[in-house]
């Protein structure tokens, strides 16, 4: 230590805090700068082609006729059907891996390979997706392949988030329950998860939010280019928001490059409503917990 | 919880119901229902993506789906019975062709329209005016040293040239390949590919030292940001146009493209009436999209092939520059 240090150590310290201060501030600023150009932008473009019709219409190879509908449609399906698919079994599987599950190497390897799963790129759970559900099980380039594509890479984000937010809740909680002579499985259903709820249901929807925007999974197990009807049943084939809004995007034409700035206003709107739906649900489960 | 799970599932139930509600606004013109698959080649996209547009006005209960693999990814799935139609902008090959029979798997061979594969450069590009086969072959045959622009003739720039064009995949690497450097898929390969000639046309259209090729739409929706280069087969330099790819002048680039039917998949109804809607709308739609109509008497032998479910390929293997399609078609 120098005399230095000794002298004036609050002048160096604030100096430290105002130039980390200044930092934080200007990196913040940098990211929403560059978040407010490019939503900007997008808006500029596609505000004009933005229309009821643009929604209630098919894609078209003449820019001003173009519409959304079908990749709408195929993507409510798909989300829907993803929900359905990975939630129930995400909370469960994290449910067995916190609260039964002895711990031990088993369980740490499971641990290991579930973080590792959540890392794989997308492209290869579209590889598996292609090769295991389109080509094994015959359900050919149908919603159903899509939303189990998709479940199997949204699994272990839901996992993880679903174990964290169990692991959260206080032991004090299990233990009271099992005093009083609670099973483990009303200690669970009853105390467990509602407490663990806000936190499983945040990883619940950043997962979607994840999974309706991915395109590479999609265009691996061949999610189709043009396609203008709805689809009807989970064995329809379809087409989904990115994949149309990449579509319109390599296009030559100028106007086409607008009608893709729409599209890609109606997946942030898409997007937007997931997440607010996910902050009001969680704000609705927390203020219910009382112990 | 459960009451959130309970809000989970409707949450769910209602996007569905949502989804599913779309289509009752459909308007009713024909009955007929069904599904019609396509997949293959970009080049042959835009025809096909226009003709299942205007289908879809008259008989909109039929399902037709269009994607983009190239004309080799469409044949893998073609082959094991994936799909019932595939653009084609080359003949199948014979290796196609021993997969299809392997999993007992027949094709219609239908020619559909003209395409003059076209060589282009950046529009702010003054140098090039023309370019001889022998100097594409130069270009892109398999190991070649053209690094800079002034490799191909000295007195242009030294400056690297960046080259583009269809992925391995698509048909028209293949026929490129053949008729520049004499064997299909030898060509190097260092240049930037995709089978969407989309992304080609942007590449090129920002980048002043690119040369590429594609199919000639892909040129005609972008004559302000590209400029074609003339190409000397021999007798001169010939730019590709309407006019000379349907006149033959514009060689060796210029060549049939297909669609391959499944005789299988015909006996459905929807798909004969779609295959049937194509033939005649065929004439009109392939000019608005940029590509060259066949003569009409090449359509009505395409129409009397499918109605007499003529199996095989009269292009596969074949050297057919040069020749009339009407005549190969006669002859088949």
């Amino acid at each position: 230590m120098n005399n230095s240090q000794w002298k004036n150590p609050g002048d160096r310290r604030a100096r430290k805090e105002r130039l980390f201060k200044g930092c934080a501030i200007g990196l913040t600023t940098f990211s929403l700068v560059i978040l407010v150009v490019l939503v900007g932008h997008v808006v500029v473009a596609g505000f004009s082609y933005l229309s009821l019709d643009f929604l209630t219409s098919f894609p078209s190879r003449f820019a001003h006729k173009a519409g959304i509908k079908s990749a709408l449609a195929g993507s409510f399906w798909l989300m829907g059907l993803v929900f359905l698919i990975s939630v129930p079994l995400g909370i469960a599987s994290a449910i067995y891996l916190e609260e039964y599950n002895r711990k031990g190497k088993l369980s740490r390897f499971i641990e290991i390979n579930i973080a590792n799963l959540a890392g794989v790129p997308s492209i290869v759970y579209g590889i598996i997706g292609l090769a295991v559900f389109v080509r094994f099980f015959h359900l050919q380039r149908s919603l159903l392949a899509g939303a189990l594509t998709m479940s199997l890479l949204i699994l272990p984000v839901i996992i993880i988030a679903a174990r964290e937010a169990i692991r959260a809740v206080p032991k004090n909680i299990r233990l009271g329950a099992y005093a009083l002579g609670a099973t483990r499985w009303q200690t669970v259903i009853h105390h467990v998860l509602p407490a663990a709820a806000p936190g499983i249901l945040t990883g619940v929807i950043l997962a979607m939010s994840r999974a309706l925007g991915e395109t590479a999974p999609l265009i691996m197990i061949g999610a189709l280019t043009y396609v203008a009807f709805v689809p009807a049943g989970p064995m329809d084939p379809f087409t989904a928001l990115p994949i149309q809004i990449f579509n319109w995007a390599s296009r030559p034409q100028a106007e086409f490059h607008e009608v893709a700035a729409a599209g890609i206003i109606v997946l942030l709107i898409f997007l937007l409503v997931l997440n607010s739906a996910a902050v009001w649900l969680r704000h609705r489960a927390s203020k219910k917990i009382r112990w | 919880m459960k009451r959130l799970f309970i809000t989970g599932l409707s949450l769910a139930g209602f996007l569905i119901l949502t989804a599913c509600g779309n289509s009752a606004n459909n308007k009713s013109i024909s009955s007929l229902t069904g599904t019609v698959k396509v997949d293959g080649s970009s080049t042959v996209f835009p025809i096909t993506e226009a003709v299942a547009e205007e289908f879809g006005k008259i008989y909109p209960k039929v399902r037709v789906t269009v994607g983009i693999s190239g004309t080799g990814g469409g044949f893998k799935k073609y082959v094991i019975g994936e799909t019932d139609i595939n653009d084609a902008s080359r003949p199948i090959k014979g290796s196609e062709i021993k997969k299809a029979t392997e999993n007992g798997i027949e094709f219609i061979e239908l020619p559909i329209a003209f395409d003059g594969l076209s060589v282009v450069v950046n529009r702010a590009n003054n140098w090039v005016d023309q370019l001889t086969v022998a100097e594409l072959n130069l270009i892109w045959k398999a190991g070649s040293h053209v690094q800079q622009w002034s490799d191909i003739r000295p007195e242009w720039p030294s400056k690297p040239i960046h080259l583009f064009g269809p992925g391995t995949d698509s048909g028209t690497f293949d026929y490129f390949t053949e008729a520049i450097n004499g064997k299909a898929q030898s060509c190097r390969s260092d240049f930037s590919k995709s089978e969407d000639d989309n992304v080609l046309v942007q590449g090129i259209a920002g980048d002043r030292y690119a040369l590429g090729f594609f199919g000639f739409a892909y040129y005609q929706e972008n004559t302000d940001k590209l400029k074609v280069v003339p190409i000397d087969g021999g007798k001169g330099p010939v730019a590709p146009s309407v006019t000379t790819i349907n006149d033959g002048s514009y060689q060796p680039l210029s060549r049939p493209i297909f669609i391959y039917v499944k005789p299988e998949s015909a006996k459905r109804e929807e798909v004969r009436t779609f295959v049937n809607f194509y033939l005649d709308h065929a004439p009109e739609l392939v000019g608005e999209v940029g590509y060259v109509a066949l003569p009409t008497e090449a359509y009505d032998h395409d129409r009397l092939r499918f109605k007499d479910v003529k199996t095989g390929s009269l292009f596969s293997g074949k050297e057919t520059i040069g020749l009339k399609i009407e005549d190969i078609l006669k002859a088949g």
